[in-house]
């Protein structure tokens, strides 16, 4: 082993798995490395995200979604890359270095099943093996990415244990790879869980950033005064990010699921509620009782209903760099309808929290703002999902 | 560091036995049955216990642990009532070495100091912690070394000549040696031989190695010590008896015990 890269972030990070995961972690690290420096491998990667997923995805100033004339809302549009999500575009990368690898198969969790869709889709394309864990609770939520993978060729294991989510998905998911190392990569969702997945994640995520800063310094002649993204395990908000980190003139705020209320025990704000743990191999902020034992998370929204996040917001949030704020169903659900209603544009439940926040900002301005919000997912796949909450909250207008 | 594990191994070098370790998790089904069940292992002829805290997320464990650690949760089971249990088990037994196996979460929660503090209140002789790999095991280690806790390592089948080389010089008391991949369960069955480990883990004056996973039979002591571990492991294999029995505890305690007395009858060696 020549060159390593950081396991930390700060306090947060590492890598806290059994000794046996060891090896494939540190695997995937050199291989990882050698391939940012592999021109050839980049300039796959480039092509497919190009050729294959779509990108550069556009940048779009709402007409009608902000409430305040002095606040300008600009979109970025990852509801428009192939597979309806941000996730299409670390999964492309991480299926490369699999193949780099030489191994032939590949298992994932899903929550939202957006990754999980992304995974099936990545692996149909490069001929790989593919088996998705998703919480039992989830597979209900999410029926048609449960068929979405399933058409893709993936093999869908439902997961009862536990909460029956994204959480038990992803400890499935270790147990699996624990066996099967040799042959498989654990192909993980979010930019959280042990070194190096939240830098791997990041660095295949990151050009959403690039390409947003680019856009609207080409729109505005300058930078956004707030950048927002809902944040759950934290990619697409980290591929958000991590371009603006060094712009310190730009706000960053991270809007995690309030669920019911932060008052209530009915959420997944883990920076905001949580405290200091380890869970999934990082230590981070994590939603646990006194005991140390994780306590299950909650959210509208399947793929923010995690009780853990990724390392570097935590740590982005203890230095203070990035704000972290939450948003109720409630806020999104409402957002979700006026983005509807608006634009002409179905958002993600799980982006509809950047959006209402997004609302908030815009509402609370007193002179010319500029807001670039990541409008992660499209949400299609939670049509019925909102139907039904939307009939049982009576929130029709 | 107590001196339990040694003066164990020493015992066993001269009777020409290995050990058997049997494991269960505090407080499955419930704390009094737990209590039952464990002094029925140390009577069944247990050399050493292996003791897990009940824990929301166990990765490394397979259904079997998995549905005893959830048994016990659902019985209220918390770190503090582990920690009154072995100090009863302590009172029960004054000399057999009593190790516990957890998830680093729960040391974190309580802090490291005060959590290796407890253990050695209570009698406790080593501590594995199950996600914390030998890079990420400084401040765990420094903390039972200040409280004379013994850390035990996990030395993988697929370990690099350097890592069991690290593996071998941060661990003290035993060396918990996987048997195979994946996690624990009698799904899969240990998979020997493990003599090129053993020989890496000699050639580094490795504690002795206890061979763990998929052991839940007499032959596979008997083949674990054959092929040079000091030991072996069992946990989902006793796990079983309590899932089996869980309308009869009298036949839980009466089967867990013989089951201890047959392993262990496999670890004579002439």
């Amino acid at each position: 082993m020549t060159q390593k890269l950081d396991a930390y972030f700060g306090e947060f990070g590492g890598m806290f798995v059994p000794e046996l995961l060891v090896p494939a972690l540190e695997q995937l690290e050199q291989e990882f490395i050698a391939a940012q420096n592999d021109p050839a491998f980049k300039e796959e990667f480039e092509s497919l995200l190009k050729e294959y997923a779509g990108r550069p995805t556009p940048l779009t100033l709402t007409r009608n979604f902000s409430p305040n004339p002095l606040a300008k809302i600009y979109l970025k549009r990852e509801d428009l890359l192939h597979g309806g999500a941000h996730k299409t575009n670390q999964v492309l990368g991480q299926a490369l270095l699999t193949k780099r690898m030489g191994k032939s198969r590949v298992i994932a969790e899903t929550g939202a099943g957006q990754h999980g869709v992304a995974t099936a889709l990545a692996c149909a394309l490069l001929g790989l093996k593919c088996r998705i864990y998703m919480g039992a609770k989830d597979c209900e939520r999410q029926q048609p990415n449960v068929f979405r993978m399933k058409l893709m060729g993936a093999e869908v294991i439902p997961v009862d244990a536990g909460s029956g989510t994204l959480k038990d998905a992803v400890n499935e998911a270790l147990r699996d790879w624990s066996a099967t190392y040799e042959d498989s990569h654990y192909l993980l969702g979010t930019a959280a869980g042990p070194h190096p997945f939240p830098t791997l994640v990041r660095e295949f995520q990151k050009m959403i950033g690039i390409e947003a800063k680019e856009q609207i310094v080409q729109a505005e002649g300058k930078l956004p005064d707030y950048v927002v993204a809902c944040v759950g395990g934290g990619s697409n908000a980290i591929g958000m990010f991590a371009d603006f980190i060094d712009e310190k003139d730009v706000k960053l705020v991270g809007v995690e699921p309030g669920g019911h209320g932060l008052s209530t025990l009915k959420h997944g704000a883990t920076i905001c509620k949580g405290t200091k743990g380890i869970l999934h191999g990082a230590v981070t902020y994590i939603m646990q009782d006194d005991d140390g034992q994780i306590e299950e998370s909650y959210s509208v929204s399947a793929g923010l209903d995690y009780p853990a996040v990724g390392p570097q917001h935590a740590y982005l949030h203890a230095t203070g760099r990035a704000q972290y704020v939450a948003a109720t169903d409630e806020q999104a659900l409402d957002a979700f309808q006026t983005l509807c209603r608006c634009e002409g544009i179905i958002p993600a439940l799980e982006s509809s929290h950047a959006l209402a926040h997004a609302l908030e900002i815009a509402k609370a301005a007193t002179e010319e703002t500029v807001i670039v919000v990541n409008l992660s997912g499209r949400g299609d796949k939670d049509l019925a999902h909102v139907h039904r909450v939307l009939e049982q909250g009576g929130h029709y207008e | 560091m107590s001196n339990r594990y040694n003066q164990m191994f020493t015992k066993l070098k001269e009777q020409k036995q290995g050990a058997f370790v049997p494991f269960v998790t505090i407080g499955d089904p419930n704390l009094a049955t737990s209590l039952d069940i464990i002094k029925g292992l140390i009577d069944g002829g247990a050399d050493a216990l292996e003791l897990g805290i009940p824990y929301s997320d166990p990765i490394a464990d397979g259904p079997t642990i998995q549905k005893a650690n959830i048994r016990a949760l659902e019985a209220k089971v918390t770190p503090k009532d582990c920690f009154e249990l072995i100090k009863q088990v302590r009172e029960y037994n004054a000399d057999i070495p009593i190790g516990l196996l957890l998830y680093s979460n729960l040391i974190f929660a309580k802090g490291l100091d005060s959590f290796y503090g407890l253990c050695a209140d209570v009698g406790i002789d080593s501590v594995l912690v199950a996600d914390v790999p030998a890079r990420e095991s400084a401040p765990f280690k420094q903390m039972a070394e200040k409280h004379e806790i013994d850390a035990i390592f996990i030395a993988p089948p697929n370990g690099s000549e350097k890592s069991l080389k690290q593996i071998a010089e941060k661990g003290s008391g035993y060396t918990y040696l996987l048997s195979r991949a994946g996690v624990t369960g009698t799904e899969t069955v240990a998979n020997m031989p493990i003599e090129t480990v053993i020989a890496a883990l000699n050639t580094y004056n490795a504690p002795p190695a206890l061979l763990g996973f998929g052991i839940s039979q007499p032959e596979h002591v008997k083949a674990a010590i054959e092929s040079g571990a000091a030991g072996a492991i069992s946990g989902s294999a006793v796990v079983k008896l309590i899932e089996k029995n869980l309308d009869n505890p009298a036949a839980m305690v009466a089967q867990i015990t013989e089951f201890v007395r047959v392993m262990k009858a496999a670890t004579q060696t002439d």
